[in-house]
């Protein structure tokens, strides 16, 4: 079971969350071309360890929230508020 | 170099069993050779899973490409080859899927006799149950979709249902079941014969399974492949193909492209061995969750991903509580077993859920991937149609449409129509 550190409500099981998947893609500008657009729907760095990415604390605050999550081992290193930046890098 | 046996030297038969039943078992040879790499290679396929020792196999005996090396950075058939349900089946609704499934059931069919192994394959069905009107609906159209392309479907009332399957709970009060789309020519196969079966069939015809050899890079010159960097060193080759599920992402960005995947993980369970109890496979409509039963005696069952990126191969309890509900729910007397072990597998999920199977914008690298949870039944049909991308260079009508760049055209096969989340597929 995953422990997430919600920013409003602490640290909350993993099943009042729903993951809304990763959090690094930004919609482009309406003009930016069609490879812009693909790459946002479809093209994902899929990385084998650190990973920024959206939980929505749906049972809880109801909150999108970022999540800075290791996809290898599992381990929760940083969390932040939808308009928050999480911090710049993860040793 | 060392001396290759020809096809099929060894072959196994009753004949054979009875006769080392007199020498002690002392005349059994190992299935396949250990050999080191040489310098180079016509076609390298990265992956010793079932895939890539099937595309192996099909190299060499439908296009004669024999000097072929599988390189596998553990031992093979330990990811997904070893840790799926074993389902076979071609019950897709989208042309597309059907083509391609179909094909690789009827390889299933032969598969035994093909590669003079025991795979075990026993087609008891598969039988996908539904609980409403609308779900009746949308299984009598996939019924019908298969049945239009040449593939055995048929509709089971609540009376078809309870011959076939009695032990389910069919007045269930949430989700009672109306019926189930079955497919009798699907079933299971014994999943690490099909690996050693494959390994073996590649390596008596003059593969070379390079285990404990990890890629570590692609070499490219001036947009064409030339081989790959490995733990082992490097290996040059005039074409690579790339199997390898769960870590398809990484080995794309070996080479520059990134691909619309996913990595997830994919739970499975055994229960403790009990005698027969369920012929062939059930699905539940309702919640994630289906089952068999091996030939051991143990149910095997599985449900939904996990739902979050993930490369740990490790399962987790939310998804635990959920699938164990959704099986007491179908099968009350379940409730009573125990289970023996649980794991959990790579899934390399698209953007549609369904695979490819495709050339690349590099010369000579080819990818197969994107298997969602459906790679196990794909095993045979999945190297055939690869063997033929690589040996010629152009994907057969089987694989045409299982491409990377159908996501760019628009041209989707969306067998759910789940949107481009992985984790809802």
């Amino acid at each position: 079971m995953h422990l997430i550190p919600c920013p409003y409500c602490g640290e909350r099981p993993q099943d009042e969350f729903h993951y809304r998947g990763d959090a690094t893609v930004k919609r482009p500008a309406p003009d930016a071309g069609e490879q812009a657009f693909y790459d946002y729907v479809y093209t994902r760095a899929n990385p084998r360890g650190w990973h920024d990415e959206w939980w929505h604390h749906y049972a809880g605050c109801r909150q999108w929230i970022k999540v800075r999550r290791n996809t290898l081992t599992h381990v929760v290193a940083a969390s932040a508020g939808p308009a928050d930046a999480l911090p710049e890098a993860t040793p | 170099m060392p001396a290759r046996p020809k096809p099929m030297t060894d072959r196994y038969s009753a004949w054979r069993v009875l006769k080392e039943s007199f020498s002690g078992n002392s005349g059994w040879k190992p299935a396949w050779r250990k050999p080191e790499p040489k310098a180079s290679y016509d076609v390298i396929i990265v992956g010793g899973g079932g895939h890539g020792l099937a595309t192996a196999h099909y190299l060499a005996s439908v296009h004669g490409i024999t000097n072929v090396a599988v390189v596998e950075k553990g031992p093979i058939g330990l990811g997904n080859g070893g840790r799926n349900t074993t389902i076979v089946r071609s019950n897709y609704g989208l042309p597309s899927n059907t083509r391609f499934y179909e094909h690789s059931l009827k390889l299933w069919e032969g598969l035994e006799q093909d590669l003079n192994y025991n795979v075990m394959m026993s087609q008891r069905g598969v039988l996908n149950l539904f609980h409403s009107d609308s779900q009746r609906d949308a299984a009598a159209r996939r019924g019908n979709s298969m049945r239009l392309q040449g593939v055995d479907a048929e509709l089971l009332d609540r009376d078809g249902v309870r011959a076939y399957a009695p032990f389910i709970e069919l007045d269930n009060p949430m989700f009672p079941i109306f019926g189930g789309l079955m497919q009798r020519r699907g079933g299971t196969a014994r999943h690490d014969a099909v690996i050693w079966g494959f390994a073996r069939a590649a390596d008596q015809r003059g593969v070379d399974i390079i285990e404990h050899c990890e890629v570590t890079g692609i070499r490219r010159e001036g947009g064409r492949v030339t081989g790959v960097e490995t733990t082992r060193g490097f290996i040059g080759a005039k074409k690579v193909g790339v199997a390898v599920a769960g870590n398809t992402s990484r080995l794309a960005t070996m080479a520059g492209l990134s691909l619309p995947v996913e990595s997830h993980l994919l739970q499975a369970f055994v229960s403790e061995a009990i005698k027969p109890m369920i012929g062939g496979v059930v699905t539940f409509g309702a919640g994630h969750f289906y089952i068999s039963q091996s030939d051991k005696g143990g149910l095997v069952f599985g449900g939904d991903l996990d739902g979050y990126n993930s490369y740990s191969q490790r399962g987790n309890l939310p998804v635990v509580e959920h699938l164990l509900g959704a099986a007491v729910s179908m099968i009350p007397a379940l409730s009573r077993l125990r289970v023996l072990r649980q794991w959990a597998g790579i899934m390399d999920m698209t953007m549609d859920s369904s695979p490819f199977i495709c050339k690349t914008p590099i010369d000579g690298l080819y990818f197969n991937g994107g298997w969602c949870y459906g790679g196990f039944k794909a095993t045979p049909g999945s190297g055939w149609c690869f063997a033929h991308t690589i040996a010629r260079d152009e994907p057969h009508a089987f694989n045409a449409d299982l491409t990377i760049d159908r996501f760019r055209d628009g041209r989707l096969i969306d067998e759910r129509g789940a949107g481009p989340n992985p984790w809802a597929q």
